[in-house]
């Protein structure tokens, strides 16, 4: 049985009868937080776009209106995070994330007035939001955990020279070595003094 | 067999795959029994490098046994060959080759119209490497085949462990050509920006090719611990200015010599704006690398003086003064390492006990942990510096 993505099957197609092809997919270098993040980062891609694109419809089933504006400041943000969440920095690209969600909780909490006729969908829409904030976070911190230099034990290096016959005695060892004409630069100093005559 | 594949950004798997197979009259199959995870393989880690496709085997650091041979080596390779591969693969006929340009070999590349149109010319083929430089399975692997073997690979000697001699695959001539195209002179102060692997093995070049002064710049206490231990003198740029450092090293007059160890992937930090910047553009695809250490060089290398840049650049980068370059006369010299053109001394220097490349390895693990091994590689978690894989 197969495991290989479409696009692995595809490249095998295209390999020369002697290069190796991909049978079977074995342990990999993402984890469940690095996968949870490139999620993340293409809702936060998509949860942007919405909102730069069609910022009324969010207004009206919230009862905001009058703050598209403002939702489209918002999904500009989210783009920013999403693009951070699916790059190497994506633990910057998270907690810009949760940095987000507490401005979401706070402008739709706005909404939660008793005047306001959607403010049953402002109950569901704080409930996803404390939801994700909290998946947010969780993973912001798994992959800061992950990725820690911290990690592992610290070691000596002290004693690596790499020359068996000490620093000291190889300064100049390659002597014997001659620099290839075609890889000569500009003599030293020395050298060239040597060739002015004394005035 | 099993191998370490691309599927995506920092997504690399021990994958089973299908064995390699003779193609060519001068390929043979080496079974591999010691490879390594370089710093250029985080580029592709980080899906920095172009033209790379879900399922290409990595590896570019590898050693083993021939077991399997073409019909056109001339007796040149025998099953049983002890050697190592080198990471660019070389036809040994083209003009380049001929001149001793190794890695911009005219004829190995066999996605030249690729390499032709990103470059303007094509360069040599290299092993896991993406499509740009032929798409050649790499030699994180149970087993390589390796095109043009009779001129690529270097026949090696029983009796010295794999430890000493993987890296003449490609860091340790790297760190000589770096230190080599420096012409360094005994009077001469050369600054090293970058304590990995490429960084250690241009520290201990200088040092043999009698640099007065060998200066590395690294933050990782761990990685300039090792090169304080191969006899340069230190700045960790977290502790101290860089450039005021050098020339309060060189009398105000600034190093003869600047080698780039580090490449595309400067590191990032706010206490250096431009790498923020830099990084910034990186992620909105405006600029493919970071040259905070090519302007860092252009500034404090002395008039007249030398840079050369053995770090891997990728694409395009963006304010670089060309006018200090310009002003200053310096001299640029870069490029993949000719691997081929140095192997065979730097053979007879380990022989001779002149140095053991060893020094530098701090993990050996199975290849079914290099996936994981990617990942504290690039974390630079457990002290890592070097990773070496054994299949």
């Amino acid at each position: 049985m197969t495991n290989l993505s479409s696009m692995t099957s595809l490249s095998n197609i295209t390999r020369s009868k002697g290069d190796p092809k991909v049978i079977h997919s074995g342990p990999r270098s993402r984890g469940i937080p690095e996968s949870l993040a490139r999620g993340l980062g293409w809702f936060s891609l998509g949860l942007g776009l919405t909102e730069l694109l069609a910022p009324r419809r969010i207004t009206r089933a919230l009862g905001m209106e009058g703050k598209e504006a403002l939702v489209r400041v918002y999904g500009a943000r989210e783009i920013g995070s999403g693009i951070l969440s699916l790059s190497v920095d994506k633990n910057l690209g998270l907690w810009s994330r949760v940095a987000g969600d507490g401005l979401d909780i706070a402008t739709v909490m706005t909404a939660l007035r008793p005047d306001n006729p959607k403010r049953d969908n402002v109950v569901v829409a704080l409930a996803l939001l404390l939801g994700i904030t909290a998946v947010d976070l969780i993973d912001a911190q798994a992959t800061a955990v992950r990725h820690s230099r911290g990690a592992g034990r610290k070691r000596s290096y002290r004693d690596r020279s790499g020359f068996p016959r000490g620093v000291q005695a190889s300064r100049g060892a390659a002597r014997d070595f001659k620099t290839p004409s075609d890889l000569r630069h500009a003599p030293p100093l020395a050298a060239v003094s040597k060739r002015i005559p004394a005035t | 067999m099993r191998a370490l594949v691309w599927h995506g950004k920092e997504d690399i798997r021990c994958d089973t795959v299908t064995d390699p197979e003779i193609e060519d009259g001068r390929d043979v199959i080496v079974k591999v029994t010691s490879c390594a995870i370089c710093g250029s393989d985080l580029h592709l880690f980080h899906n920095f490098i172009p033209a790379m496709l879900p399922g290409d085997v990595l590896g570019h650091e590898t050693m083993g046994e021939v077991v399997e041979t073409g019909h056109g080596l001339n007796g040149k390779l025998k099953k049983g060959d002890r050697v190592v591969v080198p990471f660019t693969i070389v036809c040994g006929e083209c003009d380049q080759c001929k001149r001793g340009y190794f890695s911009v070999c005219q004829k190995s590349n066999r996605k030249k119209y690729l390499a032709d149109k990103v470059f303007g010319h094509t360069t040599a083929g290299l092993f896991g490497y993406s499509h740009l430089t032929g798409g050649y399975p790499g030699g994180q692997a149970e087993y390589l085949r390796v095109p043009f073997a009779d001129s690529t690979v270097q026949k090696v000697p029983d009796g010295i462990p794999d430890e000493k001699l993987l890296f003449l695959s490609d860091i340790f001539p790297t760190g000589w050509q770096a230190a080599v195209q420096a012409d360094i002179q005994p009077t001469d102060t050369v600054a090293i920006w970058g304590c990995g692997p490429v960084g250690q093995m241009t520290i201990r070049s200088a040092i043999l090719l009698g640099a007065e002064q060998v200066v590395a710049i690294d933050h990782l206490p761990e990685r300039l611990e090792m090169a304080e231990a191969g006899g340069a003198i230190t700045i960790n740029f977290d502790e101290e200015n860089v450039v005021e450092r050098l020339n309060e090293l060189t009398g105000g007059e600034g190093p003869e010599k600047c080698i780039d160890c580090i490449g595309m992937e400067s590191h990032v930090t706010p206490s250096m704006p431009d790498t923020v910047y830099d990084r910034a553009k990186q992620i909105l695809l405006a600029e493919s690398d970071r040259p905070h250490v090519l302007r860092e060089m252009i500034y404090v290398c002395r008039p007249g003086g030398l840079i050369s840049i053995p770090g891997v650049y990728g694409g395009l980068a963006d304010k670089i003064p060309m006018g200090a370059a310009m002003n200053k006369g310096l001299t640029f010299r870069m490029g993949q390492t000719h691997v081929q053109r140095w192997t065979a001394d730097l053979l007879r220097r380990i022989e001779e006990e002149q140095i053991d490349p060893s020094f530098v390895i701090t993990h050996e693990v199975p290849l079914d942990k290099g996936p994981e091994m990617y990942r504290m590689f690039r974390d630079k978690q457990d002290s890592c510096i070097k990773v070496v894989l054994k299949p």
